[in-house]
């Protein structure tokens, strides 16, 4: 009957209101600055070698360590992987971190898929339904002449839409403040992409060069999906949680957990169905070994996608059926 | 006891109608066959004791809650299976008035607006001088007083101009001066045609602003009935105040058809008792007391006051659950 726009303009006005977005921009804000300081620190230590010199010197590096006895084998995969794609770069005669804007962007957003990017999404998804609980307001959002089902549903879609907000907003900002210290080009710079991991060995009949925005615009979509499987999951634990508190330590334990796991579990095979071992999707952009073997991009996507589509079936099943106790 | 429903209520339209139902939770029934009717421009009182289920009824009413069994028909729509149809005529307040307090007033208005069908700026205006809030409406709500948000939570709940306002314990908290405006404003509400659920565990409000009232305990409705009849249904007390009470008392008891409250019979309310020392608790026929007062006047004992006293609500209803107590 009612239109679900204004559902969503009610709780996107919410949670903007709450400022919860501000806290994230100002996160954002004091730690680029931070990550780029220290980028920079790196860049003028060895300011004096040539870019093709500094990567022979950690090419020989990491084919010191394989020689060692010491080191666990997966580690040696690893570094096997890394010494041939450096390689490869070297023999294109491209340097992968020539410092500008663009290439720290696409260093931060790599490394903000684990952990920065869903604890972000989670400081917005994991009240959306459970702060409504603590606060006894669900009692006046519910007792109006609107489905269930809408209602949650205007949530997800605002959830949704934070969610890209989020990543735009991180890209963005990552770019214009690294920027100031390294300049805005880089746009076009080539970026190997299509390594395929074998074992330990690396299959670079695949490999292209993509110019790097482009790169970076995979590398966004990839984590818009992980991002969403973090938002969906946080969502179905706010239904089932009353208590805020509870449901952002419920979902950060899980996401730790993963992080954990996906660098002890290479031999424990059964746990690459977990959703947090599969966030890690930009690895497979840029050809790092999974974290355990038979892991492939569709793989990790069905997986997610899997998990997304229960956590909103629980989410649904739930919240329609519900007794609003308190 | 259960006392019928008043007589001339074929006429007016029932609004509300409760049938049967139950709520078991965690395999423990709160609500046992609970069944009333609200009729247009009525005001309802739902009195019960904290913990009788009353919050629980009044959950299952605007479809919180799901009953077990049983139905709540809300204008001829079934809150259950319809409630798109059924909430769009029912305002309500359950408990405390929640809303957000990171918004202002007017944004919180705006943002249950939004949820209900044909309610624009003009409807939202119209309520907000309803309840007199003009000035501090921009404010945000973290900055109001429990009063105000109270009216605030009238407001919303007016929003959507329903046929039925749902008031959860609505005294709770309110001083003296704001119980008493509460009371004008539900009865001008009333008078407007709209039909009040007002739930209270004190039966002097009740008493105060209700039309007719359904009495719960242990999650079972009592009675359904008129206010007035609920109370005159019980024999009215005369009380007696005399110069010489020890004497008077013998000279009393002479006359035919009069009972001593003290022998067995309930008492009326003993706070009013206790501005009236020494007086002396009777049941009598009306056209008996003037029979009484001249025999005392012939025995040479001065009368002081003679007065009626209507038993209270409080009072028929300690009888009410005492009985099931028993039983």
């Amino acid at each position: 009957m009612l239109n679900l726009l204004p559902l969503i303009q009610n709780e996107t006005l919410k949670v903007w209101k709450k400022k919860r977005f501000y806290v994230i921009v100002l996160i954002l804000v004091v730690l680029i600055p931070i990550f780029t300081y220290a980028q920079m620190k790196m860049a003028q230590s060895s300011e004096d070698k040539d870019w093709r010199s500094k990567l022979l010197q950690q090419i020989t590096d990491y084919q010191n360590a394989l020689s060692s006895d010491r080191i666990p084998e997966e580690w040696k995969t690893q570094r096997r992987v890394m010494v041939q794609q450096l390689q490869y770069y070297l023999d294109h005669d491209v340097n992968p971190n020539s410092p500008n804007a663009v290439t720290f962007t696409r260093g931060f957003l790599d490394n903000s898929i684990t952990l920065f990017i869903p604890l972000m999404v989670l400081a917005i998804a994991s009240d959306l339904v459970s702060g409504e609980r603590t606060t006894g307001t669900i009692k006046m959002l519910l007792t109006r002449p609107v489905r269930r089902w809408k209602v949650l549903l205007s949530k997800a879609v605002t959830l949704t839409l934070y969610v890209s907000l989020i990543i735009v907003t991180t890209a963005v900002l990552s770019y214009l403040l690294s920027g100031i210290f390294f300049g805005y080009h880089g746009w076009n710079q080539p970026v190997f992409t299509g390594f395929q991991v074998q074992g330990s060995a690396v299959d670079s009949s695949q490999v292209h060069a993509v110019p790097q925005w482009l790169y970076i615009l995979m590398q966004s979509g990839l984590i818009w999906f992980s991002a969403m499987t973090v938002a969906l999951l946080a969502l179905m634990v706010s239904v089932l949680v009353r208590s805020t508190a509870a449901s952002i330590v419920t979902m950060m334990a899980a996401i730790i957990a993963g992080t954990i796991l996906a660098n002890m579990a290479s031999s424990w095979h059964s746990a690459k169905y977990l959703f947090a071992v599969n966030l890690e999707l930009t690895n497979y952009l840029k050809g790092t070994p999974p974290p355990i073997e038979g892991m492939t991009l569709p793989f990790s996507l069905l997986i997610l996608a899997a998990w997304s589509a229960v956590s909103l079936i629980v989410s649904f099943v739930v919240f329609t059926k519900q007794d609003m106790m308190n | 006891m259960h006392t019928q429903d008043s007589t001339e209520a074929g006429d007016k339209q029932v609004v509300l109608s409760v049938r049967g139902i139950r709520k078991r939770i965690k395999g423990k029934w709160i609500i046992e066959d609970v069944n009333f009717e609200v009729r247009e421009g009525e005001i309802f009182g739902f009195l019960g004791p904290n913990g009788a289920g009353k919050t629980t009824t009044i959950r299952m009413l605007v479809d919180l809650i799901k009953p077990t069994a049983g139905e709540i028909i809300l204008c001829g729509h079934n809150v259950q299976r319809e409630p798109e149809q059924a909430l769009r005529y029912v305002g309500s307040i359950v408990e405390n008035p929640e809303v957000y307090p990171y918004l202002t007033g007017w944004e919180n208005l705006e943002h249950f607006a939004r949820m209900m069908p044909d309610v624009g700026q003009d409807r939202i205006r119209e309520v907000v001088a309803i309840v007199g809030m003009d000035k501090r409406i921009h404010d945000k709500v973290k900055t109001y007083s429990l009063g105000m948000r109270q009216r605030l939570g009238i407001a919303q709940a007016l929003l959507g101009r329903p046929r039925l306002l749902i008031l959860d314990e609505p005294t709770n908290g309110l001083d003296p001066k704001g119980i008493k405006e509460l009371r004008e404003f539900v009865r001008m509400l009333a008078d407007q045609g709209m039909s009040l659920f007002i739930s209270s565990h004190l039966l002097s409000e009740i008493q105060l602003m209700c039309d007719r009232v359904a009495i719960l305990s242990h999650g079972k409705v009592l009675a359904v009935g008129d206010v007035d009849e609920l109370v005159g249904g019980a024999e009215p007390y005369v009380v007696w105040q005399l110069d010489d009470p020890e004497k008077g008392k013998g000279c009393l008891a002479g006359v035919p058809g009069l009972q001593f409250a003290e022998a067995g019979i309930r008492l009326p309310d003993e706070s009013q008792l206790a501005a009236l020392p020494g007086a002396i608790v009777t049941t009598l026929p009306a056209e008996q007391v003037p029979v009484a007062v001249r025999l005392l006047v012939e025995a040479g004992i001065g009368v002081l006051a003679v007065q009626k006293m209507m038993p209270t609500l409080e009072e028929l209803f300690l009888n009410m659950t005492e009985g099931e107590g028993i039983a």
